[in-house]
């Protein structure tokens, strides 16, 4: 019998089932898969960041020990395979569409950035390919590069790709134009402040890595990768690159080792390795090195933005006017173009109730690694843009950075909310996790904190930020009429067993996030059936029958949401077996956490027994009723859904060095329903890990000859343990108001709303300099450098 | 990694021969800096020579008034050790932060030494305090030792056998780390020794570790912070990088210097 005991259901903070392989180095991460007759790929990048190739000599590399098959660029063009597809299409301000140059798998006589495919050799070893892949001469001609934002777009800069005149992407809007032009010139006080968001490597621990294998005698080719999506990688790369039906193609995703974005895309690797072990007929293996990580998975962030607010005489926000510059690297990675737009531009009215906005977003090419989703993705930019400008406008004001914000929220009645920028938010309770949050960090009681770090030399900031943000993406309908080319549903397999266990499929996937725990928790809460008795499968095209993969806090709030329509599925048809085993009807049935009962009396049954019926169909109405107990439902969602909340930082900068210490960081975050409070405290704390390291310490730096210049953990700021103090997390619950769970997803408010905070502290820590705005990363040295001006202007 | 041979020999003697006979051979001790060049290709010995079963060169002793350390002691020994702890608390202190728990656990002082990283702790603590190098056929000055950015008056095929270290009366050390690789981006090691006051500086320098005298003169004349917190160093002589031009690692050199007196009591 299903007895839950003790209470596993919705609310309960579980262990994570999935951390006693993981804790154990018990997982199964692809680099730990071995295909028998296995080979190894290893891949020649470009040292340039733009250089045309004039020839590649490849043949003393073949002939050496245990190389079996070396391929360039021009092998893959005379098969046809395809260029590395783009997973949304934006339109320019004209109606046209943007600037979409063709993405080659292995570089097609020019290389666009240091780390661009140019040769992959297949060896017996790995070290045999890596020797091979020194023999290879390659002449390039140098090519003047373009390596900054900023520069992409001044006349005369080099240009990345015939197909984009002057390195533009896209030159896209939103909003009312003239209503913002009309508002401004009401406006008492015009605020306006110019940032840039800091370029970020995401460094999952887990270096990616693919092996492609074939089977010679049914034709049928399998990817192992390490991705956030295998059904998205098996229908871009099937459909667009390498042409191989669904039915001939499973793409497996098995323990992965964090993502943040960066494993969502279709990489060059996944389709050269696929395609190459159908040429050399043995399975290959490709493994990422640390350092090529950081010269070919997608990078983050990357803008260069100017912001001005328009203030009446009481301090309500009349209008706000944005203008971005997007660097999208030197190819439009899976879902790039859609981020600087649609996950950006879209939340800059934040918590608050702008009532006109105008944002202009210019994309560029750059001699750099792609640029894609981050954690966050667009959200962070906004928020932090949006949240520096409040800090910013309050001083200038005169006002209370808090009230300033208070008066201009969306008040709790105003909701569902409509904002200039297409969103609708539709629930939220800014003021409670404002109050909550100001509470819980001793906001009032600061200035004495302060003294006293003063009276020790140091200087004291308190910084705050209050957001929202837009995820569980996401209505399949919307995101097509703004460029996805794909839909963003999901779907889930409800299997009950003969015994009444649970086997779900889902086409999320988790790579961090302790699915396997809380999707069994959304199992228990409605079915009745222990989590032990219930296996999540996910990662797997051949098992799971479609789905569109974990990324944009969708989990949860889309995955989980079909789960319950399956679920509801499995009820109903249960209670139809049940009315038949206790000769009722349908009707008179009711079900709660795995009894079923006939209204009113005391007979029942358990889900085991209509299992049971429904596997070994001796008394069973077989008319009427299919024998079997699984369901599956996608389900696409209504709506985004819309966390929020507020941040608060407090921080120590010591003068003489400049070093930041981050002493107390305090997140109250409306993620909706929470089903597993441990794990959404866990994804809170490791996303303000993240947004801390945006911040203070990370930053992908490329020289102007397109070398980057921080390639590696001796020159790129990982945060660590010690960097970090211990986040104080809580939670104030509005319920999602269009999903069946009411979830909104907390995934990426933690790397959304701390960065502001953070900076917000470091601001303020400067306030006796007169400090209006630092950028980030606010290292020691920035720092000093801030004091010793100050220091210099003063003598 | 490139292939290459192994050998393991049981005494410094063997050790030198293997090395005399192959110039492309390398000593390896801890590995810690050896092994990711090797990752890397940036190395390509013939036969890399493990020391790590050699038991002469291990341990620490008190000689008089004098540390011998053994090349082969590990950064954790040296930080818990006893003797160390007793004769030059701040030595043990800089020893427990070198990198993180597995670099100490497995790197060695005559590693460390023999490599002199300019970012390295080690060679401002030697510097400072006067000690002396022995090899497998002389004994060194420090200040003969260290002769610039990764490189020192070892010959080929030489090896570091053990640190000889006067006790000082006061020593103390203070560094700014680089945020990234957390190795000292400016460290000072201050030393009041018997033959004088002394000032180490590394992570700066445009050509490894140096003294720096004007500090030495001031801390001679007045041992206190004060004295050196108006000592500039000249950025000409430092290096710069992403995370410290010259100009700011000359003010941190001077603010670690005070550090480091406070820190020597
Ligand atoms: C992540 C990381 C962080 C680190 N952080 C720091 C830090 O903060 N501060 C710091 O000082 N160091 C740091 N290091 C370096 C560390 O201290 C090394 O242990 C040290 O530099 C080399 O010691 P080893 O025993 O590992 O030498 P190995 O790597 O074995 O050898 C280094 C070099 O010295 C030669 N060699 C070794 N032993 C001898 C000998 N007895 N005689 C002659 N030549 C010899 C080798 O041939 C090689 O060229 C760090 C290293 C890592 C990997």
């Amino acid at each position: 019998m299903n007895v839950v005991t003790p209470f596993e259901g919705i609310g309960a903070s579980l262990r994570r089932k999935e951390d006693y392989r993981f804790l154990l180095g018990r997982g199964q991460y692809v680099d730990d898969l071995n295909r028998p007759g296995q080979t190894h790929a290893v891949m020649l990048r470009s040292p340039h960041a733009h250089a045309t190739i004039d020839r590649i000599d490849t043949a003393a590399a073949k002939a050496m020990p245990g190389v079996k098959a070396i391929f360039v660029g021009e092998d893959m063009a005379a098969e046809s395979i395809g260029g590395i597809p783009c997973g949304w299409q934006i339109h320019n301000k004209d109606g046209s569409p943007m600037a979409e140059p063709m993405h080659p798998a292995l570089a097609l006589g020019k290389v666009r950035h240091v780390g661009d495919p140019v040769a992959v050799v297949i060896a017996e070893t790995k070290a045999q390919a890596r020797d091979a892949a020194e023999a290879i001469v390659v002449d390039y001609t140098p090519l003047p590069a373009v390596s900054s934002t900023e520069a992409a777009v001044k006349p005369g800069a080099p240009q990345v790709h015939e197909a984009a005149p002057g390195n533009l992407c896209y030159d896209w809007h939103i909003g009312d134009k003239a209503a913002q032009e009309a508002a401004f010139a009401r406006a008492a006080r015009v605020v306006k402040i110019e940032t840039t968001n800091n370029r970020l490597v995401p460094n999952a621990m887990e270096p990616r890595a693919a092996i492609g294998d074939f089977d010679s005698f049914s034709g049928d080719y399998t990817l192992y990768t390490t991705s956030q999506n295998p059904h998205v990688i098996r229908l871009l790369m099937g459909a667009f690159v390498l042409h191989i039906p669904e039915s001939k193609l499973r793409v497996v995703a098995p323990d992965v080792g964090g993502g943040f974005g960066s494993k969502i895309y279709h990489y060059a690797e996944e389709a050269i390795v696929t395609w190459a072990a159908g040429k050399v007929k043995r399975p290959i293996k490709w493994t990422c090195e640390r350092s090529e990580s950081f010269m070919s998975d997608a990078h983050g962030r990357d803008h260069v933005s100017t912001a001005e607010l328009a203030l009446d005489d009481q301090g309500k926000i009349l209008g706000l006017k944005v203008h971005t510059l997007a660097n999208m690297g030197a190819y439009l990675s899976t879902f790039a173009p859609c981020v600087p737009t649609y996950l950006y531009a879209t939340l800059l009215s934040g918590v608050y109730s702008t009532p006109v906005i105008y944002a202009e977003v210019k994309a560029v090419f750059t001699n750099t690694v792609p640029v894609d989703a981050y954690r966050g993705a667009g959200r962070p930019e906004a928020t932090y843009l949006l949240e520096r400008l409040m800090d910013v406008a309050a001083a200038e004001a005169g006002l209370d950075k808090v009230e300033f914000r208070r008066r201009n929220f969306i008040r709790p009645d105003q909701f569902p909310y409509q904002t200039p920028v297409a969103l609708q938010y539709d629930s939220g309770d800014y003021h409670s996790t404002l109050d909550a949050c100001l509470e819980t960090a001793g906001w009032a009681g600061f200035e004495a904190r302060r003294a006293e770090s003063k009276a020790r030399g140091k200087l004291r900031g308190i910084g705050i930020s209050t957001y929202v943000e837009a995820c569980g993406i996401a209505p399949s309908a919307v995101v097509g009429s703004l460029g996805a080319r794909a839909g963003l549903y999901e779907v889930g397999t409800i299997r009950v067993h003969p015994t009444g266990s649970v086997t779900v499929l889902t086409g999320a996937h988790s790579h961090g996030q302790g699915h396997e725990t809380t999707f069994a928790q959304l199992i228990a809460d409605k079915l009745g059936v222990p989590t032990a008795n219930v296996d999540i499968v996910h990662g797997d095209t051949a098992k799971v029958p479609f789905g569109m993969g974990t990324y944009g806090s969708r989990s949860l709030a889309v995955g989980g949401s079909a789960m319950d329509k399956a679920m509801d599925k499995i009820i109903a048809k249960g209670k139809r077996i049940a009315a038949h085993l206790m000769e009722a009807s349908v009707e008179d049935v009711e079900f709660e956490r795995g009894t079923f009962r006939v209204a009113g009396t005391d007979k029942t049954k358990t889900l085991t027994d209509i299992s049971l019926a429904a596997y070994v169909p001796h008394n069973y109405p077989i008319d009427e009723i299919e024998p079997g107990l699984e369901e599956t439902a996608f389900y696409d969602p209504k709506n985004f859904t819309y966390p929020g909340g507020c941040h608060i930082c407090e921080l120590e900068i010591d003068p003489e060095t400049g070093r930041v210490e981050v002493l107390n960081f305090t997140a109250v975050d409306d993620v909706g329903r929470v089903i597993n409070p441990m794990i959404v405290e866990g994804q809170v704390q490791g996303g303000v890990a993240q947004g801390i390291g945006q911040a203070l310490l990370e930053a992908a730096i490329y020289d102007a000859s397109g070398q980057l210049v921080s390639g590696s953990f001796m020159d790129y700021t990982m945060p660590r343990a010690g960097d970090l103090p211990d986040v104080g997390v809580a939670t104030h619950v509005t319920l999602c108001t269009h999903n069946p769970l009411g979830v909104k997803g907390c995934g990426e408010v933690g790397a959304i709303g701390s960065p502001p905070a953070v900076m917000n502290a470091v601001v303020d820590a400067l306030r006796d300099y007169g400090v209006r705005h630092v950028e980030m990363p606010a290292t020691p040295q920035k720092i000093w450098g801030i004091v010793n001006a100050h220091r210099l202007a003063a003598e | 990694m490139y292939d290459f041979a192994y050998h393991k020999p049981a005494s410094v003697a063997d050790a030198v021969k293997i090395l005399a006979a192959d110039p492309d051979a390398r000593p390896i001790s801890g590995g810690m800096t050896l092994l990711p060049a090797l990752k890397l290709r940036l190395n390509k010995p013939t036969s890399v020579v493990d020391l790590s079963g050699i038991a002469e060169l291990h341990g620490v002793k008190r000689e008089g008034d004098k540390l011998v350390i053994g090349a082969l002691t590990r950064h954790v020994e040296v930080a818990t050790s006893a003797e160390v702890k007793a004769a030059i608390p701040t030595l043990a202190a800089m020893a427990g932060t070198i990198g993180d728990t597995q670099v100490r656990n497995r790197g060695t002082m005559g590693g460390s030494v023999a490599n002199n990283d300019p970012s390295a702790d080690y060679p401002a603590a030697l510097l400072a305090l006067g000690a002396t190098i022995q090899t497998d056929k002389r004994k060194l000055a420090a200040e003969d030792f260290f002769t610039g950015m990764f490189t020192t008056a070892l010959e080929v095929g030489e090896l570091v056998t053990a640190i000889h270290i006067p006790i000082p009366t006061k020593a103390g050390y203070a560094k700014m780390r680089n945020p990234a690789s957390r190795y000292s981006m400016a460290g000072v090691f201050v030393a009041q020794t018997a033959a004088g006051v002394r000032v180490a500086v590394n992570g700066a320098g445009n050509n490894g570790v140096f003294r720096e005298k004007a500090m030495e003169a001031a801390l001679t004349a007045n041992w206190s912070p004060d004295a050196v917190a108006d000592v500039k160093v000249d950025p000409g002589l430092l290096n710069g990088d992403i995370h410290g031009s010259a100009e700011y690692r000359a003010h941190l050199v001077t603010v670690m210097a005070k550090r480091a007196v406070i820190d020597a009591g």
